[in-house]
């Protein structure tokens, strides 16, 4: 048993050299791609509301947080039942959606057509672009006393504050969404005799579509801003007189019933703009 | 109908593109236009259509057109140009709608187009549905539908991978077999250019200018990549224009 040789385990050759056992041990190659790609997961945007509301109600009902500063999320919703039954809330909701509507429309067409000029035409490009650039950053609230001293107190300043503040982004927007039509696509119906209203009407303004809708969503965010603070202003009704005066009785239930319907009209409007996109852009 | 393009120039920001160039594409031919890149073919078609205007020399046709057809002068893009949220049939409506037909006159027209470039059951569908080969099928149908009397084609199957260009461009040499149609087929692609062109105008590097005008007299159905025939046009063509491909090159590289 002496003369036993040690015995060399040889391993394939790869390329031609012998490897021997003692060859470098084998190493995976790291996964280095994968992330950057956000998905919608089905069920969390619900868990996490429902995680939100649980430390909300944990908070208020140990007493770590005072009554006053934070009410239970039970007497918030008992404060938002209340409003319903005894019709203060409809009375509130109503006076406000008036005001969201006719600003935002108001505003949103005139933005629609001033950015439609701006982006079709040299002459409005160079007079009306300079002035909307130069309107965008005032805070339009600031321009609440003004249009109370020219249009009074009631309605028409506060349409007209929301319709200015929406109007200016929409400009922007139209004549962004302008500006990125292919233009190959207007040369292709230029070469087909195609008539300037039919390329305006079927390449312009489908054109423009993905940048108007992402703009509606942008003036409407802004539109409810505005509408809160007029109303806090000066408004007999509205949500934002609702909640200013809940404020100054110090029934935090109420004002944050207010908040919470706010917050709801802000969700469903976003919710129908994203219905919009998915209905009208599903040719992405 | 026959179009002519007399000694045109043309700049851009003191940049001469195209100098004194001057083409004539007659009745039911090809002319394939071969040049370098950046020697201003895009721009002469562009020109030759009416989308662009030279800064000296004019663009002309003669004779009449037939009666059915729209649009004389009829664009094919390198790019298809296809509407992204018109469907095939939404897309030659776009080009039919404006001359008044009636619905049924149409819908013959579209359907007749669409059964040419095989896409009948394609009508409904959106741009970014079809694959690249069926995109360009449906902007030739597209420029079919309104009966041209001259096709004007900017390198229309440069946007395609090898296998789809080389049925495309069966696709369109039965075509021409069957409807014997005019055209300017702009190519940097010297055998797409010796396959379809009945003449080949090769242009010179920047500032283009007509180098030569080549006459293949073979006619269409009997050209292969292999023909002997084709082969000396093929490399005498090449001695002409490799110098100035290789010098665009280097030029492109400098200027980028």
């Amino acid at each position: 048993m002496a003369d036993l040789k040690p015995v060399t385990l040889r391993v394939a050759p790869i390329l031609g050299e012998p490897v021997l056992a003692a060859a470098p041990a084998r190493q995976s190659v790291p996964f280095r791609g994968g992330g950057f790609a956000p998905r919608r997961l089905r069920f969390v945007p619900l868990v996490t509301f429902l995680l939100v509301l649980a430390l909300w109600w944990v908070v208020t009902h140990y007493g770590w947080v005072s009554d006053l500063s934070l009410p239970k999320p039970g007497e918030v919703f008992a404060a938002l039942v209340a409003m319903v039954k005894d019709g203060s809330l409809a009375v509130n909701f109503m006076a406000s959606i008036r005001r969201l509507a006719l600003g935002w429309a108001l505003g949103a067409s005139f933005g629609v057509v001033i950015g439609l000029t701006i982006g079709l035409f040299s002459l409005a490009r160079s007079s009306a672009l300079p002035l909307v650039s130069a309107l965008f950053p005032i805070p339009k609230i600031a321009l609440l006393p003004l249009f109370v001293l020219w249009l009074g107190i009631g309605e028409v300043s506060k349409v007209a504050t929301i319709a200015f503040g929406v109007f200016s982004p929409m400009v922007i927007a139209t004549f962004g969404g302008v500006d990125n039509v292919d233009r190959g696509l207007i040369r292709m119906a230029q070469s087909f005799g195609v008539p300037r209203w039919t390329i305006l009407t079927r390449i312009i303004l489908p054109g423009a579509l993905p940048a108007l809708l992402s703009g509606a969503r942008i003036s409407t965010s802004i539109a409810i801003i505005l509408l809160t603070a007029a109303e806090m202003i000066g408004a007999q009704h509205g949500l934002g007189a609702m909640v200013l005066a809940a404020g100054n009785l110090m029934q935090t239930d109420q004002l944050l019933a207010g908040v919470v319907v706010l917050s709801g009209l802000g969700f469903t409007l976003s919710q129908i703009i994203g219905w919009a996109e998915r209905r009208f852009l599903h040719w992405r | 109908m026959d179009l002519m393009a007399q000694s045109i120039t043309h700049a851009y920001g003191g940049m001469v593109i195209l100098q004194d160039v001057s083409l004539h594409v007659e009745s039911g031919q090809i002319m394939a236009v071969l040049g370098p890149s950046g020697c201003g073919k895009s721009t002469l078609l562009r020109i030759l259509g009416g989308l662009e205007k030279p800064d000296s020399g004019g663009v002309f046709t003669t004779g009449v057109a037939e009666a059915a057809t729209l649009n004389p002068l009829t664009y094919v893009f390198q790019d298809f140009a296809l509407v992204p949220w018109l469907s095939v049939y939404g897309n030659i409506e776009l080009a039919l709608r404006h001359h008044g037909l009636s619905r049924a006159d149409r819908d013959a027209r579209i359907e007749g187009v669409l059964t040419r470039v095989n896409l009948r059951e394609f009508a409904k569908a959106l741009p970014k549905q079809l694959s690249g080969g069926m995109r360009q099928r449906a902007a030739i149908a597209r420029a079919l539908a309104v009966s041209p009397a001259i096709l004007l084609m900017d390198e229309p199957l440069s946007a395609l991978d090898a296998q789809t260009r080389a049925l495309l461009m069966e696709d369109l040499k039965a075509l021409w077999q069957q409807s014997g149609f005019s055209a300017v087929y702009v190519t940097h692609n010297l055998s797409e250019a010796v396959q379809l062109g009945h003449k080949i105008a090769v242009l010179s590097r920047r500032p283009g200018r007509l180098r030569e005008l080549v006459s293949i007299d073979m006619p269409l159905a009997a050209r292969r990549d292999d023909s002997p025939e084709l082969l000396a046009i093929r490399d005498h063509i090449w001695h002409l224009i490799r110098d100035e491909a290789a010098m665009a090159d280097r030029e492109m590289v400098q200027n980028g």
